[in-house]
């Protein structure tokens, strides 16, 4: 079977959607030149008013992005820093996700946002990689973190197809990840459901996006001692919280590893949920950024401030 | 002409008054921004839209939204929070938008909506459509740096787009010249968009400039910025009703207030005439008042319909 990347997923879903829907169009710094590559070839094929090139002008670009969807197209915004989203989070959880609300649903604001290259891009140190997933899911704005490439397409085609907002992170750590599959078998994925990304019995370990495939790594050197279940939510919002609680019924136990910074972060989240719908026989647990963390250059340093393997696999040990 | 623009600045000036006496009985809750003193821009430019413009309109709002055709008894049910509401009572004074209209919504955020009519303005075109934007925002956005980001879009890509700057001495209680280095209209230039002051008290002043902004817009030639001077007769806020800001001097005030759009589109039509649109404005009114206080209030298990385009 032929190999996709997740990078390649990203740009098979957008050339797709650009191909079906005359709507949809691109745009964002350097993607006409693809230095991100999320859009290769896209430009050639689909021309400048679809693969818009635009100036370092972030907010207006993307209240541009919402004019353009309050008159019916699909505009795709790729961001190339995820600290950008603090630049525009006026522009999409004070204007573009409250248009809906506040005029009574007489619009629809179907703007997909893209960050190729989410959290940690090591060695880019303080201001290039926060991955600030959760201030989405706080506001209620649709917010994704896809792990696999055949997620990334899937989700991607449906956040572009969805009618709201959408913010849609690839993880850097993700982005390199590749994948058997069959390319006739890409499809959507709905937002808000999850998946078993390995099936358990004796703790749940809920992750999203590149940590996925460190809770996977981890189970399975894991396995003889204790049967893990990974559960990658893959939407952050909304949660498949049936989804979730299934699961940790299941197994009675649960840790959530997140990238995000602790305090009110996506992790607090799961725990909240589930502490309203389980009964527990061990107290969960957190694998997080520390609280209000600022990722340090030095790679030591970024590596002891991110969520990791190691950590994940003491906290497992001390539960069993 | 004459009297359809008087019809405008008269409808917009009595809506505007009955609206605070509805703040001072408690009708409208939180208050309203009057658009008082500044009408005549509002209906020059609107008047010189076609059916397939669109406008976007500023926390000031009323006028745009009632110049641009929208029903008042409906604007006035919104302002109360009404069920009938242009927006179903979920936008208030701050947000009324009539998409039949091609009215993109008013945006509280200073500075925000000219990059959404930007946008909506390129899409308009991509779609194969000659409309044009107008985009109404005062002079305390001129110092936002999402609306020159929207500027130089609109200049580089030769957007449709009228931009209209209402420069009524004061974003809030900061005078221009304490706030705008350089120009108000050197900004624009500075982007390459052919920019002018014209006398915004006077209704066909505006209207014949916004006609050759719309048509060359409509040409492909991309956007005009249109500074209007004008004077806010009334407070920033209706809370200023209630305080006691020393911003204005009652001199200034006075002087102000001489050149008022009602005055000067009023003296263009004979005393019959006029009378005859003062008497269709008030029963209009009359009616929309009685609308609007008849309307049903929202029910408060559906304070979060229309969050999402659909079920989540
Ligand atoms: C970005 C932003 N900053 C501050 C405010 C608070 N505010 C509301 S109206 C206003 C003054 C706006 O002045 P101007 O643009 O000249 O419009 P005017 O009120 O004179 O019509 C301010 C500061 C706001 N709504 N948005
Ligand atoms: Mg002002």
């Amino acid at each position: 079977m032929p190999k996709l990347s997740y990078l390649k997923a990203l740009n098979r879903a957008l050339a797709d959607e650009l191909e079906r829907d005359p709507a949809v169009f691109v745009l964002g710094e350097d993607i006409r030149a693809a230095a991100s590559n999320v859009t290769a070839g896209l430009h050639a094929r689909f021309g400048s008013d679809r693969v818009l090139d635009t100036p370092l002008s972030e907010q207006a670009f993307t209240n541009f992005a919402t004019g353009a969807a309050l008159v019916g197209m699909r505009p795709v915004i790729e961001f190339q820093i995820p600290s950008l989203l603090f630049l525009v989070f006026e522009q999409i959880a004070n204007q573009a996700h409250k248009f809906s609300l506040m005029t009574g649903g007489q619009c629809k604001v179907p703007v997909t946002y893209v960050v190729p290259g989410s959290g940690s891009r090591t060695g880019w140190a303080g201001q290039h990689s926060d991955h600030p997933y959760s201030l989405f899911a706080h506001v209620g704005v649709k917010t994704v973190v896809p792990a696999t490439p055949a997620d990334a397409y899937g989700l991607l085609v449906t956040a572009i197809r969805d009618d709201d907002p959408v913010v849609f992170f690839a993880p850097s750590a993700a982005l390199g990840v590749r994948d058997d599959l069959d390319f006739a078998a890409l499809a959507p994925v709905p937002l808000g459901v999850g998946r078993v990304a390995r099936a358990g019995d004796d703790v749940t370990v809920v992750a999203l996006g590149h940590l996925v495939h460190d809770a996977l790594a981890v189970a399975d050197e894991l396995a003889q001692r204790m049967s893990v279940e990974v559960f990658d939510p893959r939407t952050v919002y909304p949660l498949d919280v049936d989804g979730l609680i299934a699961s940790v019924q299941k197994t009675g136990r649960l840790v959530v590893i997140d990238d995000s910074n602790r305090t009110s972060g996506f992790a607090a989240e799961v725990l909240a949920v589930v502490a309203e719908h389980c009964t527990l026989t061990a107290p969960p647990r957190r694998v997080t950024r520390p609280d209000g963390a600022v990722l340090p250059f030095a790679l030591a340093l970024d590596r002891a401030v991110q969520p990791g393997r190691e950590q994940l696999l003491t906290t497992l040990l001390e539960m069993s | 002409m004459s009297t359809d623009l008087y019809r405008t600045v008269r409808l917009i000036r009595r809506f505007e008054e009955r609206a605070i006496e509805f703040v001072r009985s408690g009708e409208i809750v939180g208050g309203i921004h009057p658009y008082v003193g500044q009408e005549g821009i509002a209906a020059g430019v609107c008047a010189a839209l076609g059916p397939d413009d669109v406008i976007t309109s500023t926390h000031r709002g009323h006028g745009h939204v009632l110049a641009r055709g929208a029903n008042p008894a409906r604007l006035m049910a919104e302002l109360m929070g009404r069920e009938s509401g242009l927006n179903k009572g979920r936008g208030g004074s701050m947000h009324a938008a009539d998409f039949s209209l091609g009215i993109l919504g008013a945006n509280a955020i200073v500075g925000a909506a000219g990059s959404i009519a930007t946008g909506a303005a390129w899409a308009l075109r991509q779609q194969g459509k000659d409309s044009v934007a107008a985009t109404f925002f005062g002079d305390g956005a001129m110092n936002e740096g999402m609306l020159l980001e929207a500027f130089n879009l609109a200049a580089l890509w030769q957007v449709p787009v009228v931009f209209v700057c209402e420069n009524n001495g004061y974003a809030t209680t900061m005078p221009v010249a304490s706030a705008v280095a350089g120009s108000i209209t050197g900004r624009a230039r500075a982007f390459g968009i052919p920019a002018f002051t014209v006398d915004g008290q006077d209704p066909e002043k505006v209207l014949e400039a916004t006609s050759t902004a719309v048509a060359r817009a409509r040409a492909g030639k991309g956007p005009t910025f249109l500074e209007c001077t004008t004077y806010r007769f009334d407070a920033h806020h209706t809370f200023e009703h209630r305080t006691r800001l020393t911003y204005r001097s009652t001199e200034e005030i006075t002087t102000g207030r001489s050149r008022c759009p009602v005055e000067i589109q009023g003296a263009r039509l004979t005393a019959a005439d006029r009378a005859a649109v003062d008497a269709e404005v008030e029963s209009l009114l009359e009616a929309a008042a009685g609308i609007a206080l008849g309307s049903a209030h929202p029910d408060p298990a559906a304070a979060l319909s229309y969050l999402y385009a659909g079920e989540i």
